[in-house]
């Protein structure tokens, strides 16, 4: 009996090995070239179009690509302090919450998610715009940029803290509030800790995502150069005035941002894993 | 017992500002004029092409990226190549970009004056401002969904079953349609779902390849855009409308499937 | 086979299947149908809707529909030279076709007819809100401290590119010297807050509230006034002649209808139509009843050295005067 069981496992081991050299081979030069083809020739010409001619810090230091990158920065950064906090609410009232029509409530979080861009600053328009029935009027001003950019963004937190709340162990928090703990030492020394890096994780990836937000912004914000324009808009601008190389400038900075941000929270995720965190 | 209402309505307060009635908003706009303008906003002939057009392009570009998808995700789950690590970090780049960007790098490569211009004008070939333009533009803002949904799916299943069909004399292409595949299905549905309204929603990658010729390379998107600017905003709001149903159909699947997995 | 198996696979089939179908080249002219790709500038829009019903009832245009693109006159003229599909172009203003010239898309004597190629004039106008509030008549009123001036982006617009000649033009009707001129359009660049794509993006934000006074073509103003926004215009006492072109592109597949359509343009019934819509023919004697006021002091951009002369000493991307001024005043526009 044990040598026969023996075989089998040297035999398994053998088809393993033998299929995940073979196997990989073919799929692996499909998909390589797949995501060459799509993905990497497209963003190579954009960096080689940035760096030939020489002007690569001039056009970045233009005052307008500078202004543009400015907004988007500090609009997507106030966004994010936004998100964080609103994100963890709304996150917490659907996991701890009960209420009618919460299972509505819930899938509607999704909504940016599968709404197109334009369509979402349309929204935006209709309710915030110039014929606004509520009178709230933000067309042409960064407020408008602000909202756009959170009505994109509003999912990414929510989506990240609400698994890990859901796993929460109540009875930490139980725990805590026999020992005389109150509302708010529970929730800074207990639950803030473990929702920390799923916040993080939604935080840095809804940045990601509003530093290049173009559809949602074009409508509302009226794209005024040194006030409401932000760089995806300036690039679109650049590209339609024949200016290609300052539109490659601009847009390799953004793509540095965003791959920066990405490339920094798999570090993190990677350390946490390996933490066991 | 304050304090939760208190969240409770703080967390409403928000949520229909930012989110419910804005929406609500082009729902009741697009129905403000009678149901019989709306209708005829819909079912004017750019309206109509444009939703075909956007059809089109997401029939071609989702089963693209499902096949690259799930294969990929065999390779990262599976694969002992250091490869994998590099495929992880690149599969995540078009979250990355900005859409206009991913517009700019296709006329970069196959604009007239772009790396493979001079080669496709010679063969008579359009890329730009036609339908393969645009759905390579899809093609890459819509890339990594089913690649993340599989991933996970992929490495709770584990090996086990495929190598128990292989030892039985099957071969890889048997085991993975028979035991591979079903064991994913969830994940590439849920993904292809995630990939598909990407797919319908894409505007900023799309407006900078397409031209705007409308009733030839408008997509839906493009087409509420263009309706906006020529002043005619019930064809705006209205083409918005299907999109947003489109949008609010995906969240369904995507609820119904959720509850499946669980 | 499982069953999800199968159902994903009749899917799929499904949609390769489809888009098979719909990739098949259209069986081209089996029922003796021509497709034209009308290529314009921003405004028209309206205008062309009723000249190519107009165009399709007559003999020549039967059997021809039109695909339809309107957007900002340099863009949609870069566009065109980019590989945009094109059979009539029609831009704002003579170098947006000169490029195309020039890129070898539309032959050098589009313009040897007795239109030297135009199909619409037009005259530059302030816009207002209604009632005139701030009581803008004249050019310098128009650098009065606390006076918004939307007008488009020169490096894309057309309409915009004639409303800065119009200044130009007019301070030197009025026994200015160039100079003078130039500093007359760097204190007016002072006073525009917004720069938009189009002339047509222009009258948007105008109409959505933004602004005292628009520079536009005076069928924009007429169009926003058929459109029940509360806006008025004034024509001022010094405006130049907006002359817009119109050829066919030499690459054009149905070549005869392009050229019908271009005919047809220019015929009574057309200019008619244009009338309408608030163009000033390029035809005399047009029987309509829409009365245009004369100017007082009207000129064109031949006194001003032509356009060519023009596009390079004002709208030169680096080196230009708008370039100059925009850079001193640290605006944005184009580089």
């Amino acid at each position: 009996m044990a040598t026969s069981a023996a075989a089998i496992q040297v035999e398994r081991v053998a088809v393993r090995n033998k299929a995940a050299r073979s196997d990989s081979l073919l799929p692996a030069g499909i998909v390589t070239t797949f995501l060459s083809v799509i993905v990497l020739l497209p963003l190579a010409a954009v960096a080689a179009r940035a760096f030939t001619g020489g002007s690569f810090w001039s056009e970045v230091f233009a005052a307008d690509a500078l202004a543009s990158l400015r907004l988007s920065l500090i609009a997507s950064l106030g966004v994010a302090v936004v998100n964080a906090v609103a994100g963890t609410l709304i996150a917490w009232v659907l996991v701890r919450d009960d209420f009618w029509g919460k299972p509505f409530l819930n899938a509607l979080i999704d909504l940016p998610f599968a709404l197109p861009t334009i369509v979402a600053g349309l929204t935006l328009v209709a309710l915030y715009g110039p014929h606004s029935p509520v009178h709230i009027n933000v067309a042409y001003t960064q407020a408008a940029v602000f909202l756009a950019l959170l009505f994109v963004t509003l999912p990414f937190v929510v989506r990240s803290v609400q698994p890990v709340l859901m796993e929460l162990d109540r009875e930490m928090e139980e725990a805590a509030a026999s020992l005389g703990a109150g509302i708010l030492q529970t929730y800074a020394r207990i639950i803030f800790p473990t929702i920390l890096p799923a916040l993080i994780s939604g935080v840095a990836l809804g940045f990601a995502r509003s530093i290049g937000e173009f559809g949602s912004v074009v409508l509302i914000s009226g794209n005024i150069p040194f006030k409401t324009e932000v760089a995806a808009v300036h690039v679109f601008g650049q590209i339609e005035s024949g200016d290609i190389a300052g539109a490659a400038t601009v847009s390799v900075v953004l793509l540095a941002l965003s791959c920066a941000v990405l490339l920094a929270l798999n570090a993190l995720q990677r350390r946490g894993l390996r933490h066991g965190g | 017992m304050v304090a939760k209402l208190a969240l409770r309505y703080t967390a409403f307060a928000y949520l229909a500002a930012i989110l419910a009635l804005p929406v609500g908003m082009i729902f009741y706009r697009s129905f403000e004029h009678g149901v019989f303008a709306a209708w005829q906003a819909v079912t004017q002939p750019d309206a109509l092409h444009a939703l075909w057009l956007t059809l089109l392009i997401a029939g071609i570009a989702v089963p693209m990226n499902t096949v690259f998808g799930v294969l990929c995700a065999l390779l990262l789950v599976r694969s002992k190549m250091r490869f994998a690590r590099i495929l992880d970090v690149l599969v995540d780049l078009p979250f990355a970009v900005s859409p206009v960007v991913v517009g700019l790098a296709l006329v970069l490569v196959y604009g007239r004056q772009g790396w493979f211009g001079p080669w496709l004008l010679a063969h008579d070939i359009r890329v730009i401002f036609a339908l393969p333009g645009m759905v390579l533009a899809t093609v890459f803002v819509s890339l990594p969904f089913v690649v993340r949904e599989v991933v996970p799916v992929l490495r709770e299943t584990g090996e086990d079953q495929e190598q128990a069909a292989r030892t039985l004399g099957a071969s890889p292409w048997q085991a993975f349609w028979r035991v591979t595949l079903p064991s994913i299905r969830w994940g590439v549905t849920y993904g292809v779902v995630l990939t598909t309204a990407r797919a319908l929603g894409e505007f900023g990658a799309v407006s900078v390849v397409a031209g705007h010729l409308a009733g030839v390379t408008q997509t839906l998107t493009l087409y509420v855009d263009d309706r906006f600017e020529a002043f005619d905003l019930t064809g705006a709001y209205v083409a918005s409308v299907v999109l947003a149903l489109l949008a609010f159909a995906t969240l369904f699947s995507m609820n119904a499937l959720a509850r499946k997995e669980a | 086979m499982t069953l999800f198996a199968r159902r994903a696979t009749v899917a799929a089939a499904l949609i390769a299947t489809s888009a098979a179908l719909a990739l098949q080249p259209r069986p081209a002219s089996a029922d003796g149908s021509v497709q034209l790709n009308l290529i314009a500038y921003s405004t028209p829009r309206e205008a062309y809707a009723d000249l190519v019903k107009a165009f399709q009832a007559t003999p020549a245009g039967q059997n021809v529909t039109f695909s339809q693109s309107f957007g900002a006159s340099g863009e949609q003229s870069r566009a065109v030279a980019a590989g945009l599909p094109a059979d009539v172009v029609a831009f704002s203003l003579e170098p947006d076709i000169t490029k195309l010239v020039t890129a070898g898309l539309v032959s050098a004597d589009w313009n040897k007819d007795k239109y030297h190629g135009m199909v619409t004039d037009s005259v530059v106008v302030f816009v207002v809100r209604k009632g005139n509030p701030k009581n803008i008549r004249a050019w310098a009123d128009l650098i009065k401290p606390g006076v918004d001036v939307i007008t488009p982006n020169p490096f894309t617009s057309g309409g915009a590119r004639w409303n800065i000649m119009a200044a130009y033009g007019a301070m030197l009707k009025r026994g200015s010297s160039p100079n003078y001129a130039i500093a007359y359009l760097s204190k007016l660049f002072d006073h525009i807050s917004v720069q938009d794509k189009s002339g047509r993006d222009s009258l948007q934000t105008f109409t959505s509230g933004k602004g005292d006074v628009m520079l536009a073509y005076e069928n924009e103003a007429i169009l926003a006034q058929s459109n029940g926004s509360d806006v008025d215009f004034v024509v001022p006492d010094q405006t130049i002649l907006i002359e817009n072109p119109i050829a066919v592109v030499t690459g054009s597949q149905h070549p005869q209808q392009a050229r019908a359509f271009v005919d047809f343009l220019r015929t009574p019934q057309a200019q008619a139509i244009f009338a309408a819509h608030g163009y000033r023919p390029v035809l005399k004697n047009v029987p309509t009843k829409v009365r245009f006021p004369q100017p007082h002091t009207l000129f064109d951009i031949n006194y001003l050295g032509g356009w060519q002369a023009v596009q390079t000493k004002f709208f030169d991307p680096q080196n230009g005067q708008v370039a100059q001024i925009e850079r001193a005043l640290g605006i944005a526009g184009g580089h």
